[in-house]
């Protein structure tokens, strides 16, 4: 008796104002995000195991439908090629013009230019992009050009192209400030004291540079994904909601089913894409905290 | 004696050659950058027969071929007064966008700024877990949420209202993320040292909180605008009623015969975006380029 009391005044004496005034700062915010994505995240978890608008179990069916449906798998296929091309040419490329920006004088414009295209509204642009890719557009003309057929980017394979140039056109800005500022943070001392001991450029950059940014990588990479799943603007924007099959993401498939009003697929993907991603992002971010 | 000062030219040649090819670099990327803005801003003063001569090919059913002209012949404002007199429907989707945007922004600093700040400046265990289901949040696409945020906002019957694009937004994890950082780079001596002449931790965020970490407020405001401005999935999805849409939506469904009015609307919708993002560039750079660095 005695005991629990003791136990229960210490937890009382523990839950002071010193040490839990950040629960009442997060507070706020927090029941925004409970409200809107933690608590009915349980109640589409319940439903993903139910029939649409119905109260009877059914087990995995609806898994079952959502990973068989053949739209899901080339949306998934697509999605991943996507990410997998998309975000290793942004971070490369943006990578090379940091490092081209911090060599060179009187380069700094160049970072805010680089920005701009994040500014530019995705509607506003919708009819520039088709008059550049157009069948009978810019590029067309180009191809002409150059002796080739000309190609309709939007209803062939070549979308696929057009949608990973939009991406690293509009996010090439943001990854170059972000690799900017790792580039930044490496200590000045260690490349003067490789240059005491000798050291050239290249072994600078494999020996200093290179091992430096590693700790940035991960959570670059999240910034980068992040922006990606963004690309579906553009598209939507562009081809509408059935787009040529090289672009059909899992976002339109997402789309479709809420215009269908599927609740079962909708809910079955929703946990399954958020147990992918959430294990991504989780395994990314132990990455860059142990770094 | 000569065969150094053959070097030092050779060497004097090869600096060059780098000059050169660097300020080439630097030429391809602004061209890469600003040609389609320039294309955009070029077209919208053009002409209706300019128009149809140059661009007939795609946006009309004549044959041949796009063409770029790098000036308009007879430039003009032809459309904009269109869009400005004749087009009552372009105020409300503008006016929309606004109050969208600008609820938004609202709802996540004043809700977001003390989160992050306690994300950042509390010692807990806690709020490790918190933090890390905050940045899963973050990462989600807006498709994945968006099931969840629809029974929610059914259950309110909040769905077709302005508040079904503004509550969601409002509680976004990612300026929560970005502000966080910056409340982080606030060293905690000065902190201990004003606990320590008995400031409450109200007093700590009011005072030594906000204004040394204005620049993170910024730096969400500006990218949040970007971010708002061009929101088309949530207004897309949970809202039906086209009198409560945004310019995003309205301009692509501008009918094909009126691409002037197209282009003067996009040129319209352009222009804030601009202005914040020169206004704010340097803030918009600093919350980049924080959000990377290492808490």
């Amino acid at each position: 008796m005695l005991r629990k009391q003791r136990k229960r005044s210490s937890i009382m004496r523990n839950f002071t104002w010193r040490n839990s005034w950040g629960l009442f700062f997060i507070l706020p915010s927090l029941m925004g995000v409970a409200g809107f994505h933690i608590i009915p995240f349980i109640s589409v978890v319940q439903h993903s195991f139910m029939v649409p608008y119905g109260k009877e179990i059914v087990g995995f069916k609806n898994y079952g439908l959502v990973i068989q449906n053949e739209s899901f798998q080339r949306a998934a296929a697509n999605t991943g090629k996507f990410l997998i091309s998309c975000i290793p040419i942004l971070m490369l490329f943006s990578l090379w013009l940091a490092f081209f920006v911090r060599s060179v004088k009187r380069m700094n414009f160049l970072k805010s230019a680089a920005l701009l295209p994040l500014a530019v509204p995705v509607a506003a642009m919708a009819l520039i992009w088709r008059l550049l890719f157009d069948e009978n557009g810019v590029l067309g003309n180009v191809l002409l050009g150059m002796g080739k057929p000309q190609t309709d980017f939007f209803h062939t394979s070549a979308a696929f192209g057009v949608l990973v140039f939009t991406y690293v056109w509009r996010n090439f800005g943001y990854d170059m400030v972000l690799w900017g500022s790792a580039l930044g943070s490496i200590d000045e001392q260690l490349y003067e004291a490789a240059g005491i001991d000798g050291a050239d450029r290249r072994q600078k950059f494999f020996y200093i540079t290179l091992p430096n940014l590693m700790p940035f990588v991960a959570v670059i990479t999240i910034l980068s994904v992040l922006n990606a799943f963004k690309v579906f603007r553009e598209a939507y924007l562009i081809s509408g909601d059935y787009p040529h099959d090289s672009i059909y993401m899992l976002q339109h498939i997402f789309n479709n089913w809420f215009t269908n009003l599927e609740m079962g697929k909708m809910c079955a993907g929703a946990v399954i894409l958020t147990g992918v991603i959430g294990a991504c992002a989780l395994l990314l971010q132990k990455m860059w905290k142990e770094e | 004696m000569r065969p150094v000062a053959a070097k030092n030219v050779e060497r004097r040649i090869k600096m060059k050659r780098i000059k050169v090819i660097k300020f080439l670099a630097a030429a391809v990327v602004i061209f890469i950058v600003a040609a389609p803005v320039y294309m955009l801003v070029c077209s919208s003063v053009m002409a209706e027969d300019e128009l149809a001569l140059c661009y007939g090919s795609v946006i009309g059913d004549k044959e041949g071929l796009v063409k770029v002209s790098l000036l308009p012949a007879y430039p003009t404002i032809h459309w904009f007064k269109t869009l400005f007199l004749d087009t009552p429907e372009f105020f409300v989707m503008f006016w929309n966008s606004c109050l969208y945007t600008a609820g938004i922004l609202t709802g996540q600093v004043l809700a977001g700024t003390p989160a992050a700040w306690a994300f950042a400046k509390w010692k807990s265990k806690k709020k490790k877990v918190l933090f890390g289901i905050y940045i899963v949040l973050m990462v989600m696409p807006f498709q994945v949420l968006m099931v969840s945020e629809y029974l929610v906002l059914h259950k309110l019957s909040l769905l077709d209202t302005p508040w079904a694009v503004i509550l969601p937004g409002a509680f976004a994890t990612l300026p929560i993320f970005i502000m966080a950082r910056f409340f982080q780079t606030i060293p905690d001596s000065l902190l201990e040292a004003a606990r320590i002449d008995g400031a409450s931790e109200l007093t700590i965020f009011l005072k030594i909180g906000i204004p040394l970490g204005k620049a993170g407020i910024l730096s969400i405001i500006v990218i949040g605008f970007i971010e708002y401005w061009n929101a088309i999935e949530a207004p897309l999805t949970f809202l039906t009623n086209k009198a409560l849409w945004t310019l995003s939506l309205y301009i692509p469904k501008i009918n094909q015969q009126q691409a002037g009015n197209a282009l003067a609307a996009s040129v319209v919708m352009l222009k804030p975006a601009v202005l914040v993002f020169l206004a704010g560039r340097d803030y918009l750079e600093e919350g980049i380029a924080q959000s990377g660095l290492k808490g």
